[in-house]
């Protein structure tokens, strides 16, 4: 089973449009899983009708129980997250500044304080109209465990694949650099970096490498919007020539990309001739180089 | 007044908005621009100035003196599982912590003093009317909210209140872009007129409600899609304040990393139509 993870570092570069077009490509025997948990698009190009949903709990909040307060302050004293308000002589929990560590609970002498279960998302296994299974999920507002969701929503498309003997995950990874672009990665076997040739896209692709190049795992590049500056490309060339990075594909600015997106298609099924071919080439690509 | 320029999706133009909207307001006033999109600053890419302080920040964590009865009270304490107590030792995972102090404070043998931890650096830039703050989170560091609340700690403490503050954002819907949001007295959120765009703008817009912060929405690459997005904000009740036009012009210059509000027109008039709009709504309040 081979686990392709498509990640961008920057927003916006293509990494959804790439990763459904992978998901339309690749062989019947494909669970696809969308782990920008925190602004899922894949579901738009997809149709999922949900199979099953379920309630992601993770973090914990205090609440205090005014009745058996005593108001020692203690609480206050020990949080370090402003998350306790004494208004009037009332201690309260402010539910969106605390971090749950539980600290509170464990001084409280009265023991006015219990840790409850936060409800920090939703996620769904779902058919898709491409007749593959897809696992996403639903981050809830201002929650914290988006690395836990989107490990969550990783096991549960390899539980899949195990279970139905199915050979590839596709994998629409999370922005940035943090806690979860290495959840969307870890254990993965081949990572798919898409760029794009701006200042803030070859900045954004460095980072992310680095963090790639940490987890030991081959990766390929795919320059999207290669033509709107070319020097920017060689740039982007070069860098990955220099990190033995193999260059995947070259894919011109496109504004059918958007065309696609509005019509709930992917670009290997809308884009040009031109467009179709080089994600089909590129999607052999990467199955050669995951071998 | 501090303006957050928020997006749920990325790539939608919050660098470039949060950049020429404060070098457009820099011509006549002085203005802090503050790159919060510490996983991925790219603010300071589109900037000349001279750096002015360049500061490690630190985490406090726990570290193991090396000695004790390994009574596992601490890990007991820790929600994280950053402490974890082995049959000879304490391993602390620094990464997971989140400087609650529980582990260190409840430990009855004061075997874990909190110590600093590097997580990554907070950088001063001043060009004239300028002032840039960027936060910068070393790479495999998991944690971007502390790094975050230290950054906006250091503009609190540098700056005048009544300066004028612009915080480009990080994208999405959780705890770091809450962290800037809760700081902001505006927010604005940049969105595409494309399904993807609308989808996360939703879930944006539902994060600012929860915040219960005035905020106001701009279209970028206005054009280029449907009329979902305006659709939407129609039957909302939301202000577009701006539309930035979808020109291939702008994509080059942005590639490039150069600046739009002195080299297209088009995109001066939204700003000032962005001025105009902040400042009748901050003399309003």
């Amino acid at each position: 089973m081979r686990e392709i993870v498509v990640i961008s570092g920057k927003g916006g570069a293509g990494k959804t449009s790439i990763s459904a077009s992978f998901a339309y490509l690749s062989p019947p025997e494909t669970v696809i899983a969308d782990c920008d948990v925190d602004a899922a698009d894949m579901h738009l190009l997809m149709k999922p009708r949900i199979v099953q949903q379920e309630d992601f709990y993770s973090s914990q909040e205090a609440v205090i129980n005014p009745d058996l307060c005593t108001g020692c302050d203690l609480c206050y004293q020990v949080c370090r997250f402003d998350a306790i308000s004494r208004e009037d002589g009332i201690y309260s929990v402010i539910p969106l500044n605390c971090e749950g560590c539980a600290y509170c609970e464990k001084v409280c002498p009265v023991q006015a304080i219990t840790m409850k279960a936060r409800l920090d998302g939703q996620w769904f296994i779902s058919e898709t109209r491409l007749d593959k299974p897809m696992v996403h999920a639903r981050l809830g507002i201002g929650t914290e465990n988006s690395g836990k969701l989107v490990t969550l929503v990783k096991n549960v498309a390899r539980k899949i694949a195990e279970k139905y003997n199915k050979d590839f995950i596709i994998v629409d990874g999370a922005p940035g650099v943090g806690c979860p672009v290495i959840a969307s990665i870890s254990g993965a076997s081949f990572v798919v970096l898409v760029s794009e040739p701006t200042v803030s896209g070859i900045h954004d692709l460095k980072r992310v490498y680095d963090l790639v190049r940490r987890f030991g795992i081959p990766a390929g590049l795919i320059i999207n919007k290669y033509d709107i500056n070319p020097e920017k490309t060689q740039e982007i060339i070069s860098f990955a020539q220099q990190n033995a990075i193999f260059l995947i594909s070259q894919i011109p600015y496109d504004e059918s990309f958007v065309q696609a997106q509005i019509r709930g298609l992917t670009m290997a099924e809308y884009g040009s001739r031109q467009i179709k071919k080089l994600l089909r080439q590129s999607w052999e690509t990467v199955m050669e180089l995951s071998e | 007044m501090t303006i957050a320029i928020a997006s749920g999706k990325g790539g939608t133009g919050k660098t470039t908005l949060s950049v020429n909207l404060a070098l457009y307001l820099a011509q006549k006033q002085p203005v802090i621009l503050a790159d919060l999109d510490v996983e991925e600053p790219n603010s300071g890419l589109f900037l000349t100035a001279d750096l002015k302080e360049d500061l490690i920040r630190y985490n406090m964590v726990p570290r193991w003196s090396g000695q004790c009865s390994l009574c596992r009270e601490c890990q007991a304490n820790c929600v994280w599982n950053a402490v974890i107590v082995l049959r000879d030792r304490v391993m602390v995972y620094p990464q997971l912590c989140h400087s609650c102090y529980a582990c260190s404070e409840l430990c009855p043998e004061k075997a874990l003093p909190m110590v600093p931890y590097r997580m990554g650096v907070v950088r001063h830039f001043v060009s004239d009317n300028l002032n840039f703050v960027e936060g910068r989170l070393d790479i495999g560091q998991e944690l971007a909210v502390p790094l975050i609340a230290q950054t906006i700690k250091y503009i609190n403490e540098k700056f005048d209140k009544k300066i004028v503050r612009i915080f480009d954002s990080p994208p999405g819907t959780s705890c770091p872009v809450i962290e800037v949001m809760k700081n902001a007295d505006f927010v604005i959120l940049i969105t595409e007129p494309t399904p993807f765009g609308l989808n996360d703008l939703q879930l944006a817009v539902e994060t600012v409600r929860q915040l219960n912060k005035p905020f106001a929405v701009v279209i970028n690459r206005y054009g280029i899609g449907d009329n979902q997005v305006e659709n939407y904000c129609q039957t909302q009740g939301i202000d577009i304040i701006a539309r930035i036009p979808n020109d291939k012009a702008i994509a080059r210059l942005y590639s490039q990393g150069k600046t739009l509000f002195d080299n297209v027109p088009s995109v001066a008039h939204e700003l000032q139509r962005i001025e105009q709009y902040l400042f009748s709504k901050a003399g309003k309040a």
